[in-house]
Protein backbone atom coordinates (compact mmCIF):
# COMPACT_ATOMS: atom_id res chain seq x y z
CA UNK A 1 0.00 0.00 0.00
CA UNK A 2 1.17 3.51 -0.80
CA UNK A 3 1.18 5.95 2.14
CA UNK A 4 2.01 9.41 0.79
CA UNK A 5 1.87 12.42 3.06
CA UNK A 6 -0.86 14.94 2.39
CA UNK A 7 1.58 17.25 0.60
CA UNK A 8 3.03 14.40 -1.49
CA UNK A 9 -0.52 13.48 -2.51
CA UNK A 10 -1.14 17.11 -3.49
CA UNK A 11 2.07 17.12 -5.58
CA UNK A 12 1.13 13.91 -7.41
CA UNK A 13 -2.43 15.09 -7.98
CA UNK A 14 -1.27 18.48 -9.26
CA UNK A 15 1.31 16.93 -11.59
CA UNK A 16 -1.16 14.56 -13.27
CA UNK A 17 -4.05 17.04 -13.42
CA UNK A 18 -1.92 19.88 -14.82
CA UNK A 19 -0.45 17.57 -17.45
CA UNK A 20 -3.95 16.81 -18.75
CA UNK A 21 -5.10 20.44 -18.44
CA UNK A 22 -2.03 21.70 -20.30
CA UNK A 23 -2.44 19.28 -23.21
CA UNK A 24 -6.18 19.65 -23.59
CA UNK A 25 -6.68 23.37 -23.03
CA UNK A 26 -4.01 24.81 -25.36
CA UNK A 27 -3.09 24.36 -29.02
CA UNK A 28 0.68 24.56 -29.31
CA UNK A 29 3.31 22.64 -27.32
CA UNK A 30 4.85 25.83 -25.95
CA UNK A 31 1.49 27.09 -24.69
CA UNK A 32 0.69 23.64 -23.30
CA UNK A 33 3.84 23.62 -21.19
CA UNK A 34 3.24 27.16 -19.96
CA UNK A 35 -0.41 26.48 -19.08
CA UNK A 36 0.46 23.14 -17.44
CA UNK A 37 3.10 24.86 -15.29
CA UNK A 38 0.64 27.63 -14.45
CA UNK A 39 -1.98 25.08 -13.32
CA UNK A 40 0.62 23.18 -11.30
CA UNK A 41 1.71 26.32 -9.45
CA UNK A 42 -1.92 27.28 -8.81
CA UNK A 43 -2.74 23.82 -7.43
CA UNK A 44 0.24 23.83 -5.08
CA UNK A 45 -0.05 27.49 -4.18
CA UNK A 46 -3.74 27.28 -3.36
CA UNK A 47 -3.18 24.15 -1.26
CA UNK A 48 -0.48 25.94 0.77
CA UNK A 49 -2.52 29.13 1.19
CA UNK A 50 -5.68 27.24 2.19
CA UNK A 51 -3.68 25.10 4.63
CA UNK A 52 -2.38 28.22 6.36
CA UNK A 53 -5.87 29.75 6.41
CA UNK A 54 -7.31 26.61 8.04
CA UNK A 55 -4.38 26.49 10.50
CA UNK A 56 -4.98 30.10 11.55
CA UNK A 57 -8.76 29.59 11.81
CA UNK A 58 -8.27 26.51 13.98
CA UNK A 59 -6.04 28.33 16.46
CA UNK B 1 -14.59 29.13 -63.06
CA UNK B 2 -12.16 27.87 -60.47
CA UNK B 3 -14.72 25.86 -58.53
CA UNK B 4 -14.31 22.47 -60.23
CA UNK B 5 -10.72 21.76 -59.05
CA UNK B 6 -11.94 22.01 -55.44
CA UNK B 7 -14.50 19.23 -55.82
CA UNK B 8 -12.10 16.28 -55.42
CA UNK B 9 -10.57 17.91 -52.37
CA UNK B 10 -14.00 18.37 -50.77
CA UNK B 11 -15.01 14.83 -51.64
CA UNK B 12 -11.74 13.52 -50.22
CA UNK B 13 -12.23 15.48 -47.03
CA UNK B 14 -15.75 14.13 -46.51
CA UNK B 15 -14.55 10.59 -47.20
CA UNK B 16 -11.75 11.15 -44.65
CA UNK B 17 -14.30 12.20 -42.03
CA UNK B 18 -15.51 8.66 -41.37
CA UNK B 19 -16.93 8.00 -37.92
CA UNK B 20 -16.12 11.19 -36.05
CA UNK B 21 -16.93 9.75 -32.63
CA UNK B 22 -14.31 7.01 -32.86
CA UNK B 23 -11.54 9.02 -31.10
CA UNK B 24 -14.04 10.02 -28.40
CA UNK B 25 -15.09 6.43 -27.73
CA UNK B 26 -11.56 5.02 -28.05
CA UNK B 27 -10.19 7.77 -25.81
CA UNK B 28 -12.81 7.00 -23.19
CA UNK B 29 -12.25 3.24 -23.27
CA UNK B 30 -8.43 3.35 -23.34
CA UNK B 31 -6.69 6.46 -21.96
CA UNK B 32 -4.76 8.22 -24.73
CA UNK B 33 -6.16 6.03 -27.52
CA UNK B 34 -8.17 8.89 -29.04
CA UNK B 35 -4.99 10.88 -29.60
CA UNK B 36 -3.12 7.79 -30.83
CA UNK B 37 -5.81 7.34 -33.52
CA UNK B 38 -5.16 10.89 -34.68
CA UNK B 39 -1.40 10.37 -34.79
CA UNK B 40 -0.75 12.56 -31.73
CA UNK B 41 1.57 10.03 -30.16
CA UNK B 42 3.34 12.28 -27.68
CA UNK B 43 0.18 13.85 -26.32
CA UNK B 44 -1.57 10.50 -26.18
CA UNK B 45 1.30 8.95 -24.26
CA UNK B 46 1.41 11.81 -21.75
CA UNK B 47 -2.36 11.67 -21.24
CA UNK B 48 -2.27 7.90 -20.83
CA UNK B 49 0.57 8.13 -18.30
CA UNK B 50 -1.21 10.86 -16.33
CA UNK B 51 -4.55 9.01 -16.17
CA UNK B 52 -2.99 5.60 -15.51
CA UNK B 53 -0.73 7.03 -12.81
CA UNK B 54 -3.67 8.60 -11.00
CA UNK B 55 -5.74 5.43 -11.28
CA UNK B 56 -2.92 3.15 -10.08
CA UNK B 57 -1.94 5.53 -7.27
CA UNK B 58 -5.58 5.61 -6.19
CA UNK B 59 -5.75 1.84 -6.04
CA UNK B 60 -2.34 1.74 -4.32
CA UNK B 61 -3.69 4.01 -1.61
CA UNK B 62 -6.51 1.48 -1.17
CA UNK B 63 -9.06 3.81 -2.68
CA UNK B 64 -12.54 2.54 -3.41
CA UNK B 65 -14.04 1.82 -6.80
CA UNK B 66 -17.68 2.86 -6.60
CA UNK B 67 -19.93 -0.06 -7.45
CA UNK B 68 -23.46 1.07 -6.67
CA UNK B 69 -25.25 4.33 -6.14
CA UNK B 70 -26.95 4.48 -2.74
CA UNK B 71 -27.23 8.27 -2.78
CA UNK B 72 -26.44 11.20 -5.06
CA UNK B 73 -22.79 11.42 -3.98
CA UNK B 74 -22.28 7.72 -4.73
CA UNK B 75 -23.92 8.28 -8.11
CA UNK B 76 -21.42 11.05 -8.88
CA UNK B 77 -18.63 8.74 -7.77
CA UNK B 78 -19.82 6.00 -10.12
CA UNK B 79 -20.02 8.53 -12.97
CA UNK B 80 -16.48 9.71 -12.27
CA UNK B 81 -15.12 6.18 -12.01
CA UNK B 82 -16.84 5.18 -15.26
CA UNK B 83 -14.79 7.87 -17.01
CA UNK B 84 -11.75 5.62 -16.73
CA UNK B 85 -13.32 3.32 -19.30
CA UNK B 86 -11.79 -0.13 -19.49
CA UNK B 87 -9.72 0.47 -16.35
CA UNK B 88 -12.92 0.66 -14.32
CA UNK B 89 -14.36 -2.53 -15.80
CA UNK B 90 -11.08 -4.42 -15.34
CA UNK B 91 -10.87 -3.14 -11.77
CA UNK B 92 -14.42 -4.25 -11.04
CA UNK B 93 -13.83 -7.66 -12.61
CA UNK B 94 -10.60 -8.13 -10.66
CA UNK B 95 -12.14 -6.98 -7.40
CA UNK B 96 -9.76 -4.02 -6.99
CA UNK B 97 -10.87 -1.21 -4.71
CA UNK B 98 -13.59 -3.25 -3.12
CA UNK B 99 -12.49 -2.71 0.49
CA UNK B 100 -14.32 -0.06 2.54
CA UNK B 101 -12.45 3.21 3.08
CA UNK B 102 -11.00 3.19 6.59
CA UNK B 103 -8.04 5.56 6.46
CA UNK B 104 -7.47 9.12 5.31
CA UNK B 105 -5.05 7.93 2.64
CA UNK B 106 -7.69 5.55 1.29
CA UNK B 107 -10.04 8.52 0.99
CA UNK B 108 -7.36 10.38 -1.02
CA UNK B 109 -7.09 7.25 -3.18
CA UNK B 110 -10.83 7.20 -3.84
CA UNK B 111 -10.62 10.80 -5.03
CA UNK B 112 -7.60 9.99 -7.20
CA UNK B 113 -9.60 7.25 -8.95
CA UNK B 114 -12.60 9.52 -9.54
CA UNK B 115 -10.41 12.35 -10.85
CA UNK B 116 -8.53 9.93 -13.13
CA UNK B 117 -11.89 9.15 -14.75
CA UNK B 118 -12.83 12.82 -15.07
CA UNK B 119 -9.44 13.69 -16.60
CA UNK B 120 -9.86 10.82 -19.05
CA UNK B 121 -13.20 12.25 -20.16
CA UNK B 122 -11.54 15.65 -20.74
CA UNK B 123 -8.83 13.92 -22.81
CA UNK B 124 -11.41 11.98 -24.86
CA UNK B 125 -13.38 15.16 -25.59
CA UNK B 126 -10.12 16.84 -26.64
CA UNK B 127 -9.50 14.00 -29.10
CA UNK B 128 -13.03 14.47 -30.44
CA UNK B 129 -12.43 18.21 -30.86
CA UNK B 130 -9.22 17.51 -32.76
CA UNK B 131 -11.08 15.04 -34.98
CA UNK B 132 -13.89 17.44 -35.83
CA UNK B 133 -11.54 20.40 -36.33
CA UNK B 134 -12.97 22.39 -33.43
CA UNK B 135 -9.44 22.44 -32.02
CA UNK B 136 -6.85 23.35 -34.62
CA UNK B 137 -3.88 21.22 -33.53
Amino acid sequence: MIHPSHFAAVLLFALCASTVFGITMRDTPRKMVRYGAYCFVLFIGSAIVLSWVMFLIAR
Amino acid sequence: MATTPNKPAVAGKSAQQGFVYLPLIAGWLVPGAGHFLLGKWGRGALLAVAVLTMFILGLGMQGKLYTSAQDILDLLGVAGDLGSGILYFVGRAAGWGSQPVQTTVADYGTKFIVVAGLLNIIAAVDAHNLRTGRKSS
